[in-house]
């Protein structure tokens, strides 16, 4: 572990000591089947890390260990230097997009607010301060208009833009989200992953986001951990995303190619011959 | 003659019952209607019969037996915290089963086959004073438990898996629901019988979201429209007709009236 910073150092050093996420040697496991060992890597203040690969290769079971929500098979997962349980508060989740009961009696606003301070025991009563912070998140999100209508009744774009306000208004030091584009027509995935890029850099919140289709995400990824059946492997997109790479993932000859700037993969074993581009086109 | 009831006791007390409950019934319906539980409600009331059942032969409290069987069942289905398809077809072999050993409890009972009938549906004339001041004491139990877990309770139920995430334990929480909607239940049978609990716990609940947009409305609605239907239903049984009956019809009316309110709001752009 890193050495600790010291009282003197105070808090401010505290968060450049530890890395945001901290992978080492994790394994997964699920009964006798071995998805992966020995993964490491760090996340770095402000960074994009895409993880990719086809279904089932442990990319949800990444999100939720590092949310301390699973127990890894072996090795240490490491939030801002602490165990995942205990910086849970710091964390935004923005789960994939999955429709709301239209008759549910709760409004956008309402959603926000639960990832304020849902997690508390009692009422919680009205707060000024509170209605602020929720005001603001909607804001900065561009959901201000529809806060006061059901969340059962807005578009799947509007519902995803609810969800970033979620995870953003308890001001979160990481971001995760998992496959937040799925069923979003093109222009909201822009939405998303633009509302998620700006935060970054505004404040320097790194973002790990599971996706199926690199394309929508690839302009602003800085590294892809990319998780293939019983292997992985780690890097910028232009180092992993070769057919070199991927095809000593997959033990079997894959072709990347670049068509107009869109990365297309061809021959994965998932792949049944047809039209494969890791995602809808 | 009408005047002359109102000033009876039993009358005062089957009101004072009524209220009770109502105000429980609706606001633990908003986390049911809300966790698609009602199946749920169903099993509880009928295993409470069970249980209550059991205490007949026993010799001992339907009471007693009705609030055992009911919270058995809830810590079971709050354990098991099951899911979907799953829960549907546990729940109904549990429940076929256990309705099963109550008529057994019935038969091998051999006192009056009133205490069966009340058990099935509903004597809220019947309510004594020590009976009603136990209601008193239950609902404030499950009043306090809703006030104290309002948060997680409310966040694990309309978005689970962004609650596990930020820390909230699904599985209390499930738990927590259980119990609070078995002693609910407890309390309801005694007004409208094992039959009727869902016109209490889960009709008005489902009126009410058809007429709030925010949880806290919705949950106050629900226990209105689930007192208005209880303390009506018993005064115009009073008249004609037994109170289970029109508290189910009231309460059905209001649901009606909520459906077609808010099928206006659906057609509404958004």
């Amino acid at each position: 572990m890193a050495a600790h910073p010291g009282a003197a150092a105070g808090k401010g050093a505290r968060t450049v000591t530890f890395a945001p996420v901290r992978v080492d040697g994790v394994g997964l496991r699920f009964g006798r089947r071995q998805l992966w060992e020995g993964l490491s890597f760090e996340l770095a203040a402000g960074e994009f890390l895409a993880v990719l690969g086809p279904n089932g290769t442990g990319k949800t079971s990444l999100i939720r260990m590092i949310m301390g929500l699973l127990k890894p098979s072996g090795g240490v997962v490491e939030v801002n230097g602490r165990a995942p349980v205990q910086a849970r508060a710091g964390i935004g989740y923005i789960p994939q997009h999955r429709a709301f009961d239209p008759d549910l009696p709760l409004r956008g606003r309402d959603l926000v607010r639960l990832g304020l301070d849902g997690q508390r025991w009692g009422l919680g009563g009205a707060g000024r301060k509170l209605d602020e912070r929720v005001g603001q998140a909607l804001r900065e999100v561009g959901a201000a208009a529809y806060a006061d209508q059901p969340v059962g009744r807005l578009s799947g774009g509007e519902q995803q833009r609810l969800r970033i306000a979620q995870a953003l208004v308890s001001d979160p030091g990481l971001l995760l989200a998992d496959e937040p584009l799925l069923s979003l027509d093109l222009a909201s995935q822009r939405m998303v992953t633009s509302l998620l890029d700006g935060r970054r850099r505004a404040a320097g919140t790194p973002v790990v986001f599971v996706t199926h289709d690199i394309n929508p995400v690839l302009s602003m990824v800085d590294r892809v951990l990319y998780l293939a059946p019983g292997d992985w492997a780690i890097g910028p997109p232009r180092e992993v995303l070769t057919s070199d790479t991927l095809s000593r993932l997959y033990g079997t000859p894959v072709d990347v190619l670049d068509v107009r700037g869109r990365i297309v993969v061809v021959g994965t074993p998932d792949d049944h011959g047809a039209h494969h581009d890791h995602g809808p086109a | 003659m009408y005047t002359d009831l109102l000033g009876q006791q039993f009358v005062h007390n089957a009101l004072l019952a009524g209220a009770v409950v109502g105000l429980v019934s609706g606001a633990i319906g908003f986390f049911v209607v809300t966790r698609g539980a009602s199946f749920a409600v169903h099993a509880m009331s009928e295993l409470g019969f069970t249980g209550a059942a059991g205490a007949l032969w026993l010799g001992l409290s339907p009471v007693v037996g009705l609030v055992g069987g009911s919270l058995v069942t809830g810590l079971a289905l709050g354990l098991l915290s099951l899911r979907g398809r799953e829960r549907d077809s546990a729940i109904g072999s549990v429940l076929a089963f256990g309705l099963g050993v109550g008529v057994l409890f019935l038969s091998l009972y051999q006192g009056y086959a009133t205490e069966a009938t009340n058990l099935l549906f509903g004597s809220v004339v019947a309510v004594s004073r020590p009976q009603l001041a136990g209601l008193a004491v239950v609902s404030l139990l499950v009043m306090a438990g809703i006030a104290a877990s309002y948060r997680p309770l409310l966040f694990s139920s309309v978005d689970p898996e962004v609650a596990e995430a930020r820390g909230v334990p699904l599985r209390a929480l499930s738990v927590i629901t259980y119990l609070l909607l078995a002693l609910t239940t407890a309390e309801a049978v005694q007004v409208v019988g094992v039959l009727l609990v869902l016109t209490l716990v889960i009709t008005p609940a489902a009126a009410a979201q058809r007429l709030a947009v925010n949880p806290a409305t919705s949950i106050v609605l629900a226990m209105l429209i689930a007192v208005a239907a209880t303390e009506g239903g018993i005064l115009i049984s009073l008249e004609w007709g037994p109170s289970s009956f029109w508290i189910a019809a009231l309460s059905f009316a209001v649901y009606l009236a909520a459906r077609a309110a808010g099928w206006g709001r659906l057609r509404r752009p958004a």
